[in-house]
């Protein structure tokens, strides 16, 4: 039986800007125990970044507003203390970015700033740290640590930066750990490594992992668990193997489709969702995804809540249709009929 | 439940539903942007109304000469009297020894227009009105810092975009060009220039300029100071040139010309704007530390600063004659850095400090 | 690394001398009129001018008149016809007010400049900070020369208040209290207008690197706020800081202080230059020139490799 380590009720994150108020996040919740990864997939603008960076009180700011509970050890970590969250951060959750050439201080050895990690949490020395930083810098698959530690990061490459970050992000331990579109910045044989890489240590740390991307292909591997979001909202939620066999709503038909594939047809034209998100700031009424929904009908201007029509329990959607429509039209969408429409 | 098949629903009811629908992210310009931002920056735009006020009354200067005051800003009225509320002064008072002590010759204080307009500010030793040499000294101050920021900000821009954009030996010569002229200081480089060219004039190149000549402190400012925007401006062209928009119009055969001013200008215009107002304020303290020293406008032209060097002897018993431009120069570059500053925030697309709720 | 050195050196030489054919060029060759008269200052009689066309080569072709005056500058002879002065000992002699002028002021502005910088950057958008810029603005746009006269007149002797003596320069070897006392109105003075531009500079670059994704990633990690903001924040911003610290605090050396010196009396190679501005006296004004750009040229050099120390990046490797 797994620890649960994490529970989002409803997370609503919204920012006050020049333009208006940007609802980024709204009623989205999940639960992570010890030992899953979840995998968080949307287009840019879903509000999964933000889902993220707010678990880690990131986003705290005089223009953000917070709605809802981000449960961890029994504590709401969106109401405590500043200080309070800085013990967390880095210490029972780790974060890797995006982009590790700038999400490394340049003037600072990658040695340096792991062993700085450290001994922001815990009482060690030096030397005790910097031994740490190249056994982990091992434990990530840095060949010849002993002398890379005190490398620059201007003079690592893109995958071993990123290494060198995950080797960071679980210096002191931590019981989750998030990765915001790990591998979008590095090369696709690199990206497998990493996705690999984060599997493995996993199991090593024993943690639990929050992997968001806009790429469906990078988490069907490792993810337990996928929520994909759109507008802010989770659309479907629900074990990896539901969701790719038996998908419900029909953005993720969308996600699904649009990946290519190597057993369609050559003639087959790549299925893409027309259209693009609504603003954030001004959202459509009823389903958010109705305006690119081509099998939207009467009942979607009122949003959908989202919930379990399925006989799975566990996989859980935003979606109207009941179940037989959405399979037969799936299917059709899928495989790129619907894109030949008169 | 109610079904619709499939036939009803295409991809082009969908498109249908989509543009029916509210709240589409509308693309905006980034001038627009900015100028929204501007806009809403009250003490920038009070600034920029100050010295455009600044420059109005100075352009009035002529106006004021007749009509007010009724001297020019050269005239010299040592032995003349005035009427200062109906009791007659002398403008500058008979110095030499009274009652056994020596009593140097003060010209007269500020009248505030107990005069009739004569004399508001006082006057100088030789007789000059001091508010009409205010005003004079401000039209050539502001001429020689805003031409002199106009011409300096062209040269360098040309000069930025030749060596961003062709590299090799262009950029090389160039670069080496700023770099020789950063060697000196400024004031330094100003006060040669500006000593040696007084003397004679500038006789090259088919020009010919006198040396009293307010040419010789424009063009010396302009050119000292073409490295200090020039090289900044190098620096952005050579990070736009590795953009890709910047190979696609190679590669669709732009010209040389075409790519420097309708690729590479538009993206450097914020920052070329940002320069050209804060150049300004910039050369009109500098115009004034090279005519205070000398270097500058000569006499008898007044500039502010030269008022300034003018009044220091008589700081203790006139003090306006050397506070009066003083201020005059810090109002002005005052206001032009405030409006500066508001323009290079809103030009800034990274928004650093946001409004707060 | 000592390829860098060598390569530096080597340019900064090269610099030195085009800046003396520079020198060359304003002074003899781009004005009109004759340049022996030009030399020889006001008060010449014809024959001083005769004899200094003579000496300085003016009938002769352009290379050699070049290469007088680079041998009149090194060799230490280059004289001002009108005071009657040699060039290079009237600047050695002004060197220690100078010196004592801009290292004072330039510990002050330094010091407080980044102290300024950092409380407007981290009150970023608060009324402090409004403040600041406010008066960081002020002090820009204070002419330096009219600063120092109205200091002069009312708060040193002779005016208004009398805190401060009123001017001139005591050396340290004389009195080190009276030195204290005579420089520091000057120091101040000189000051202000550098703790304004320093304090917009590093607010401003605190801000652009408070947004950097490593700061972000610093965050992440669970760094204590002061953590965050020393080593991340304030290590990277001063970079550019201290570049722009060296090239100024060079070029005030080099008779950039002209205007303070002037203004309070000091004696000084600035004050120096000034006075032979105001007798058209061009020999001492080229040899403070020269001496001047010397200054920065071997103060650069000196800047990079400062830089290239503290910017990992830019090391040669």
């Amino acid at each position: 039986m797994s620890e649960r380590l994490l529970e989002v009720k409803d997370l609503g994150v919204d920012f006050t800007t020049e333009d208006g108020v940007v609802h980024a996040v709204d009623g989205v919740s999940f639960e992570l125990d010890r030992g899953k990864v979840l995998g968080i997939v949307g287009e840019s603008g879903s509000g999964k970044s933000v889902t993220a960076m707010t678990i880690m009180g990131l986003t705290r700011d005089i223009n953000a507003r917070f709605r809802g509970e981000v449960s961890y050890q029994g504590r709401n970590l969106l109401e405590i203390s500043d200080t309070e969250m800085q013990n967390f951060r880095g210490n029972e959750i780790g974060m890797i970015f995006q982009d590790p050439m700038t999400s490394l201080n340049p003037v600072y050895r990658i040695g340096e700033q792991i062993a700085e990690a450290i001994r922001a949490h815990e009482h060690v020395d030096k030397q005790n740290a910097h031994k740490r930083a190249v056994e982990l810098l091992r434990q990530v698959g840095i060949p010849n640590p002993e002398s890379r530690v005190d490398d620059f990061p201007h003079q690592f490459s893109g995958g071993m930066r990123q290494r060198a970050m995950i080797a960071m992000a679980l210096s002191c331990n931590p019981a989750i750990l998030i990765a915001d579109e790990p591998t979008t910045a590095l090369d696709v044989t690199i990206q497998a490594q990493i996705v690999e890489l984060i599997s493995k240590l996993k199991d090593d740390f024993n943690s639990a992992v929050i992997m968001i991307t806009h790429d469906l292909g990078v988490v069907a591997d490792i993810a337990d668990e996928i929520a994909v979001m759109y507008a802010g909202r989770i659309v479907e939620r629900g074990p990896t193997r539901e969701l790719f066999y038996d998908p419900q709503h029909p953005y993720t038909w969308g996600l699904l489709g649009s990946i290519p594939r190597l057993d369609r047809a050559k003639q087959e034209r790549l299925h893409s969702i027309t259209g693009a998100p609504p603003s954030l700031i001004q959202l459509p009424q009823g389903c958010k995804f109705r305006p690119r929904c081509p099998h939207a009908f009467e009942k979607c201007k009122e949003e959908p809540a989202l919930e379990n029509r399925v006989e799975t329990p566990g996989h859980l959607d935003r979606c109207w249709l009941d179940v037989e429509t959405k399979r037969s039209l799936r299917d059709a969408t899928i495989s790129g009929d619907q894109t030949e429409a008169a | 439940m109610v079904q619709r098949t499939e036939s009803e629903f295409t991809l082009d009811t969908a498109a249908e539903l989509a543009e029916a629908e509210p709240g589409a992210i509308r693309g905006r310009s980034p001038w627009y942007l900015a100028w929204r931002r501007l806009r809403r920056n009250y003490f920038a735009f009070c600034a920029l109304a100050l010295f455009i006020l600044i420059v109005a009354v100075c352009a009035a200067a002529p106006l004021y000469a007749h009509h007010i005051a009724h001297t020019g800003p050269n005239d010299e009225h040592v032995l003349d009297t005035v009427k200062v509320n109906g009791k007659t002064t002398q403008v500058v008072s008979q110095g030499g020894i009274i009652k056994g002590k020596l009593v140097a010759s003060v010209p007269i204080g500020p009248t505030w227009f107990s005069a009739g307009g004569k004399f508001v500010l006082g006057a100088d030793v030789l007789g000059r009105d001091i508010a009409v040499r205010m005003l004079y000294g401000g039209r050539n101050s502001l001429l020689v810092g805003i031409g002199s920021s106009a011409i300096c900000v062209f040269f360098a821009v040309v000069l930025a975009l030749l060596a961003g954009y062709f590299g090799g030996w262009i950029d090389f010569v160039i670069t080496r060009f700023f770099d020789l002229f950063y060697a000196f200081p400024v004031v330094l480089l100003g006060i040669a220039l500006g000593s040696a060219l007084a003397i004679n004039g500038f006789h090259h190149f088919g020009l010919n300029i006198q040396s009293g000549s307010l040419w010789i402190p424009l063009l010396v400012i302009s050119y000292v100071l073409i490295p200090y925007v020039g090289r900044p401006l190098r620096g952005q062209v050579l990070s736009l040139r590795e953009k890709e928009f910047i190979e696609a119009s190679i590669s669709q055969g732009a010209s040389p010309i075409r790519i420097m001013f309708s690729d590479l200008l538009p993206n450097i215009m914020s920052s070329v704007l940002v320069f050209f107002t804060l150049i300004i304020a910039n050369n009109i303290v500098l115009e004034a530390a090279l005519s205070f020293l000398g270097a500058g406008v000569q006499d008898p032209t007044p500039s502010w600063g030269k008022l300034i060097s003018q009044g220091q002897a008589l700081i203790v018993t006139r003090p306006m004659l050397a506070l009066a431009p003083g201020i005059a120069i810090i109002l002005t570059v005052l206001s032009l850095n405030i409006f500066g500053d508001g323009l290079r925030d809103a030009l800034d697309p990274r928004a650093k400090v946001r409004v707060e709720h | 690394m000592l390829t860098f050195l060598v390569r530096r050196i080597i340019g900064a030489i090269l610099v030195m001398a085009a800046v003396t054919f520079i020198v060359f060029v304003i002074f003899i060759v781009v004005p009109g009129g004759d340049p022996a008269e030009r030399i020889a200052g006001k008060n010449a009689n014809p024959q001083n001018i005769i004899n200094i066309r003579h000496d300085w080569k003016f009938d002769k072709p352009f290379y050699e008149q070049y290469w007088v005056m680079l041998d009149k500058m090194f060799t230490g002879t280059l004289v001002s016809y009108t005071s009657q002065q040699n060039v290079v000992s009237q600047i050695v002699q002004g060197m220690p007010a100078t010196f004592s002028l801009t290292i004072g002021a330039g510990i002050i502005w330094l010091f407080f400049g980044i102290m300024v910088g950092v409380i407007s950057a981290v009150r970023a958008g608060r009324w402090s900070d409004r403040l600041i810029t406010v008066l960081a603005l002020i002090g820009i746009s204070l002419p330096v020369f009219w600063l120092g006269i109205v200091c002069r007149y009312y708060l040193a002797e002779g005016g208004w208040l009398t805190i401060f003596p009123d001017g001139e320069y005591t050396g340290i070897t004389q009195s080190p209290l009276q030195w204290f006392y005579h420089l520091i109105l000057p120091w101040l003075v000189l000051a202000v207008l550098f703790i304004g531009f320093y304090g917009r500079v590093l607010r401003g670059n605190m801000l652009d690197t408070i947004n950097e994704d490593y700061v972000r990633t610093a965050r992440a990690k669970g760094l204590p706020q002061r953590s965050i903001l020393i080593r991340h924040v304030l290590r990277t911003s001063l970079i550019p800081i201290v570049t722009l610290f060296g090239l100024d605090f060079a070029s005030v050396l080099g008779g950039g202080a002209i205007l303070t010196e002037t203004v309070f009396d000091l004696h000084g190679v600035g004050q120096y230059a000034a006075q032979s501005i105001n007798n058209f006296d061009l020999p001492p004004i080229m040899g403070v020139t020269l001496y001047g750009a010397f200054f920065i040229t071997i103060f650069s050099v000196f800047v990079d490799l400062f830089y290239a120390y503290l910017d990992p990046r830019i090391r040669p490797t």
